[in-house]
């Protein structure tokens, strides 16, 4: 199920003095069983871009296609849509509500019309999905920590089985465990086969996950690519405020040092290319 | 869906209204309001017209935009324009029909009822149209502020206006984001009847509330971390200045309640 992006462009409050153009032209397309990375600085038009892949946003101009289907058409089903098409929001630990973390859950596959014991099932199964303890389920949300709220709101998505899930910045905010455990489970997700698009300001986070990373910058399509590629690049994203990730700062640092590391991405490959370049001097020293 | 309120929404452009001291400015709408209220014919709102244009053309607002003003109005006008027209006592009965009639007097009572509505409501938002709310409560508390004498909280009042204000574009915010995160869990606030939209309402309301109240504990900590204790001995980074302009305001809005008062 790609999504495709065809020249959408998004205005804020047009005709007014707080008119803004928060999207231009935006063109491409999000892969099946990718996991896309959506990087830019504030106020780059991430957020509204997310928005638009739901319906929540209409575009000013252009199209989004969900399964070659123009989703802003007359008659397009945008319930039917967003339940394809989950996005968690920024901060979504802010959005629970119910009494227990069960119902908060089931509130979504509730609205699809599930009931009894499907609903149950749907339920346990998202709620397994996030790795929280076993007794939270039928504790209140707002029993638990922030990190762990935020969890309970993914699950309150993932319950709606979408094939392709957006979440807007999961882990900003949460410290390194939640973090750590948020990554898994993003993982996870994605090696079962759900499309996934994250939108991120951790460039090391990117550096990890991401299959293919899109930069926003200005409301335009910046660069899309491998983050290989992409941070590859790393002096125009400088210029557009973003930072390269520790990895690559560390080989780039060494690099100006005099050794012969090429980019890395991940600790791993960095560490093998460091033995290497330092097993090639020991040669050359011997 | 939550961006269509415009009562108390600042319009930010340059002009000589936009400039003019809040507390003139306060003084000069109850005053226009006094002027409206002296208004006895359909003629006496000639002066009253020509000076919300010339004000408006001062301010470089649109008129459309004051026009938008009155749209939530629209019912409370014709109920006030219908009520007038069918009710009123007089004697030139212009349409008769079965036992209902329409006068000349009550035609014209409803057409003055309903200008006088219009122009209070176009007074009032030119006023709040051309003051950053946060000036307009500082015009006010400094307008109140002799009261304080004999224990009136002025202070405390504009304190809370601000804040209040402060916070309504926020919790909008707020508002349409949690709506939105709602709506991507398959929630409904469109449709249905009263009490299921009533029901549907639940899922915005409470973190909403969650959310003002942690926002206001939060607020209330940084306010006291910073030394807040009240107005006493508070002093101002911007100093209000009478200038020749708001002498000028005044005698157009003298002005025109004089030509008010000479008409009926």
């Amino acid at each position: 199920m790609p999504i495709k992006i065809e020249h959408l462009s998004h205005v804020y409050q047009p005709g007014s003095p707080f008119q803004s153009d928060a999207l231009q032209d935006i063109d491409f397309t999000i892969e099946d069983g990718e996991l896309l990375a959506l990087i830019g600085h504030t106020g780059s038009g991430k957020s509204t871009l997310a928005q638009h892949l739901n319906g929540l946003l209409t575009p000013t101009s252009g199209r989004v296609l969900v399964d070659g289907e123009d989703i802003n058409q007359k008659g397009a089903n945008r319930r039917a849509l967003r339940q394809r098409v989950g996005l968690l929001f920024q901060y979504a630990e802010y959005q629970l509500f119910e009494e227990t973390v069960y119902k908060d859950i089931a509130f979504g596959p509730k609205n699809q019309g599930l009931t009894g014991d499907e609903l149950d099932a749907r339920v346990r199964e998202a709620f397994a999905r996030v790795h929280l303890p076993e007794d939270a389920l039928q504790k209140s949300p707002f029993d638990l920590s922030g990190g762990q709220m935020r969890r309970v709101a993914l699950a309150g998505v993932i319950a709606m089985h979408p094939r392709v899930l957006v979440l807007d910045e999961p882990i900003a905010g949460l410290d390194p465990r939640g973090r750590d455990e948020l990554t898994e489970i993003i993982n996870e997700l994605h090696q079962d086969g759900v499309t996934m698009v994250i939108i991120s300001h951790n460039m090391d986070d990117v550096a990890r996950i991401a299959t293919r990373a899109a930069v926003l910058h200005k409301g335009r399509l910046a660069m899309l690519g491998t983050p290989r590629e992409i941070f590859s690049r790393g002096d125009e994203l400088a210029a557009m405020g973003l930072d390269v990730p520790q990895t690559v700062q560390l080989c780039q640092a060494l690099r100006a040092g005099g050794m012969d590391v090429p980019d890395c991405l991940t600790n791993e490959e960095l560490c093998d290319a460091i033995c290497r370049a330092l097993g090639k001097e020991a040669a050359i020293h011997a | 869906m939550l961006k269509d309120i415009t009562l108390g929404q600042y319009y930010p452009v340059e002009s000589p209204v936009h400039r003019l001291d809040p507390r003139v400015k306060i003084l000069l709408t109850i005053a226009f309001i006094v002027g409206v209220f002296l208004v006895k014919s359909l003629l006496g709102f000639l002066p009253v017209i020509v000076f919300i244009v010339l004000a408006a053309y001062a301010s470089h607002l649109p008129l459309k935009l004051l026009a938008k003003g009155l749209k939530p109005l629209r019912f409370i006008l014709i109920f006030t324009f219908l009520l007038n027209l069918f009710f009123s006592p007089g004697d030139t009965v212009l349409v008769h029909v079965w036992r209902i009639q329409i006068t000349l007097e009550g035609l014209l009572t409803a057409l003055r009822f309903s200008a006088r509505l219009i122009f209070l409501v176009t007074g009032a938002s030119l006023l709040t149209l051309t003051t950053p709310p946060v000036v307009l409560t500082d015009g006010l508390e400094r307008l109140l502020s002799p009261f304080a004498k004999i224990g009136f909280p002025a202070h405390e009042l504009a304190m809370m206006m601000t804040i209040a204000l402060r916070f309504i574009p926020t919790l909008l915010e707020e508002a349409d984001k949690i709506m939105k995160a709602q709506m991507a869990r398959g929630a409904d606030f469109e449709s249905g009847n009263i009490i299921q939209r009533a029901k549907a309402m639940v899922p915005l309301l409470v973190p909403l509330f969650i959310s003002a109240f942690r926002r206001a504990g939060d607020l209330a900590m940084a306010m006291e971390a910073r030394c807040y204790h009240g107005g006493e001995g508070r002093t101002r980074l911007r100093i209000l200045k009478l200038t020749r302009a708001d002498a000028v305001a005044t005698l157009i809005t003298a002005a025109m309640i004089a030509l008010v008062a000479v008409i009926g």
